[in-house]
C-alpha cells in the first residue's frame, strides 16, 4: 500500500532538491559572472532568484500542512523541522549569489582589478561545501557531516587572509578602493554561503542522528526534556 | 491478603536480569512500584505475552502503546489480576511484584489487591446509583459507615477527579444522567476514593469528545502527584502528551520502553518508529 504520508514527504524532498539545484547553479553562475566579467550571467542569477523564493514558500507551506495533518513524530518530525531550515539556508545562499552577481555588475563597469588568487579558492570551497551538504542530505549520510563542518574553519581563515590582503592593497593604492570594497563584499558573501552550507550539514546530522551539533555543543534531541 | 496494603510494603531490590528498556536497562530503580520479570501469558493455547520484563516507577504516568492484539491490555489487567476472572487466562512463567510483593503469592487476596490497584475502563461504567453512592460504594464495601467520613471522602474524591464543581448540587442524581466525560471522571473518582497506589487506565478517553478528553488528560496530569498511573492508549498524541514513560508492544513482546520524549523524538527501534509514525498498525 502506498501511503499518502510518503507522497507528501516525497514532494517536500523533491522541492528541496529543486531548490538545491537552483542554488548551486546560481552560486556558480554568480562566481563566473564575476571572474568572466559577464553581465548577462549576473542578470540571470538575479532573475532566477524569485524561483528560489517561491520554492521556499511552497516548502514551508507544505511543512505546516504536514504538521497540522499528520502530527509527525520521530524521523518525520525531524524531517519537517529540518526541511524548513534547509529551505531557509538555500534561500539565503541564493541571496548571497544575487549579491555577488550585483557586485560583478558593478565591477564590470570598472577597469579590471587583479583578483587575489584565494578568491577563486574561496569560491571553489564554498560551492563544494554547498554541494556536499546537499549530497549528505540526499545520501542520508550524517557521518560525512563532521568533515564538512571542519572545512568551514578553512573558509574563515581564507576570509580573514583576503580581508587583510585587500585592505593592504587599498592602503597602498587608494584608486582601487571602490573596486576592492566590492571584492571584499564578494568575499564576505562567499564566506556566508559556506556558513549556510555548514548549517545545512548540521541539520542533516540532526535529521539522521537526532543530535544537535550546532554551536559545538552536541545535544541529544530529548536532552533536558521530561 | 496483601499484608498492610501495597502502599505500606517496602520496595526491594529485584535483581533485574534483562529489560527491554533502553534507558536504565536492567537496573533496579529505587522508585520502582511495579516490577515484571520474564512474563509468559496465555489465553488457552494462544500466547499473549512473551518474556515481558519491565519496571514502572512510582508517581509517574507510563503509557502502553502498540497495535491491537499486542498484549498491552493483557499486561495491564495482570497488574490487578483482572485476568483471574477469565478461565482461559494462564500465567505460565514470570513474576509481577508490586511494592516488592509477588501479587501471585498465595497470601495475596485479589480483592484487596484491586483496592490498591484501581482500574478505569475504556467505557465508563458507573453503577446505576446516585453520583454520591458511586463514589461511596467502595468505602461502604470496605466497612466505612460514618456519614461524615463518607461525605468527606466523596467530596475529596470528586474534587480530585475535577468533577465536584459540576455535580456538587446534584449528588443524589443518577450517575447515568451524566455526560460520557463526566461519567469517566466519576469512575476515576470512584477508583481514587479507596486511596489506591496505582490507577490502571484502559483507553479511558476512547469514547470521549476532545473537550472531555482534555479534561481527563488534565486530571491524569494532576493525579500523578499522588498515584502511579499506567495507561493503555491507541492515541499517540495522548501518549505523548500525558505520559512520562512509554512502552511499545508488538505481537506480545515489549519492544521498547523509555522516556516518552525520547521514544517520540528518537525511537531506538524501527518497529517503534514505524508504529508511531503510522507506517503500520
Amino acid at each position: 500500500m502506498k501511503l499518502h504520508i510518503e507522497e507528501e514527504i516525497r514532494r517536500i524532498k523533491e522541492n528541496l532538491l529543486m531548490m538545491a539545484s537552483l542554488t548551486d547553479r546560481n552560486l556558480a553562475q554568480a562566481i563566473r559572472a564575476l571572474t568572466e566579467r559577464d553581465d548577462q550571467l549576473a542578470a540571470a542569477v538575479e532573475a532566477e532568484d524569485t524561483q528560489l523564493d517561491s520554492l521556499q514558500v511552497t516548502i514551508d507551506e507544505d511543512v505546516v500542512m504536514f504538521i497540522a495533518k499528520q502530527r509527525p513524530v520521530a524521523t518525520d518530525l525531524r524531517l519537517m523541522i529540518v526541511a524548513s531550515k534547509i529551505a531557509g539556508d538555500l534561500e539565503r545562499i541564493g541571496d548571497q549569489a544575487v549579491s555577488i552577481a550585483r557586485a560583478a555588475i558593478q565591477l564590470n563597469r570598472e577597469p579590471p582589478l587583479e583578483m587575489p588568487v584565494d578568491i577563486d579558492r574561496l569560491a571553489s570551497i564554498s560551492v563544494e561545501m554547498v554541494r556536499e551538504a546537499i549530497a549528505c542530505f540526499v545520501d542520508g549520510a550524517p557521518e560525512r557531516v563532521p568533515a564538512l563542518v571542519q572545512r568551514d574553519k578553512l573558509v574563515d581563515a581564507i576570509n580573514r587572509q583576503l580581508f587583510g590582503e585587500l585592505v593592504d592593497r587599498m592602503e597602498a593604492e587608494p584608486s582601487i578602493i571602490r573596486r576592492a570594497v566590492h571584492l571584499l563584499l564578494v568575499v564576505r558573501r562567499l564566506e556566508r554561503a559556506a556558513d549556510h552550507a555548514k548549517n545545512i550539514a548540521e541539520e542533516v546530522y540532526y535529521l539522521g542522528k537526532a543530535v544537535d551539533i550546532r554551536h559545538s555543543n552536541p545535544r541529544p534531541a530529548d536532552q533536558g526534556k521530561n | 491478603m496483601v499484608s498492610g496494603g501495597v502502599g505500606e510494603m517496602e520496595a526491594k531490590e529485584t535483581g533485574l536480569s534483562r529489560d527491554a528498556a533502553d534507558d536504565g536497562v536492567g537496573e533496579a530503580r529505587a522508585d520502582t512500584i511495579i516490577s515484571v520479570r520474564g512474563l509468559d501469558f496465555f489465553y488457552g493455547p494462544i500466547q499473549a505475552l512473551f518474556d515481558v520484563s519491565l519496571d514502572i516507577p512510582r508517581n509517574l504516568v507510563t503509557a502502553f502503546i502498540g497495535p491491537s492484539g499486542c498484549g498491552k491490555t493483557t499486561l495491564l489487567r495482570c497488574f490487578n489480576r483482572m485476568n483471574d476472572l477469565n478461565e482461559e487466562a494462564r500465567l505460565v512463567r514470570g513474576t509481577i511484584m508490586i511494592g516488592g510483593v509477588d501479587i501471585h503469592d498465595a497470601a495475596v487476596d485479589p480483592i484487596e489487591l484491586r483496592k490498591r490497584v484501581g482500574m478505569v475502563f475504556q467505557r465508563s461504567n458507573p453503577f446505576p446509583k446516585s453520583i454520591y453512592e458511586n463514589v461511596a460504594y467502595g468505602l461502604r464495601v470496605g466497612g466505612l459507615r460514618d456519614k461524615g467520613a463518607l461525605d468527606e471522602v466523596v467530596e475529596r474524591s470528586l474534587r480530585n477527579a475535577a468533577l465536584w464543581d459540576e455535580v456538587r448540587d446534584r449528588l443524589g442524581d443518577s450517575a447515568m444522567a451524566l455526560s460520557g466525560g463526566q461519567q469517566q471522571r466519576l469512575c476515576i473518582a470512584r477508583a481514587i476514593a479507596v486511596e489506591p497506589d496505582i490507577i490502571l487506565m484502559d483507553e479511558p478517553c476512547s469514547g470521549l469528545d476532545p473537550i472531555a478528553t482534555m479534561k481527563v488528560e488534565e486530571l491524569i496530569h494532576d493525579l500523578k502527584r499522588r498515584y502511579t498511573i499506567v495507561i493503555v492508549t491507541h492515541n499517540m498524541q495522548q501518549a505523548s502528551r500525558c505520559s512520562d514513560r512509554t512502552a511499545f508492544f508488538y505481537l506480545g513482546r515489549l519492544v521498547e520502553l523509555g522516556e516518552t520524549m525520547r521514544v517520540f523524538t528518537n525511537p531506538a527501534h524501527k518497529q517503534t518508529e514505524d508504529y508511531i509514525t503510522g507506517r503500520f498498525g
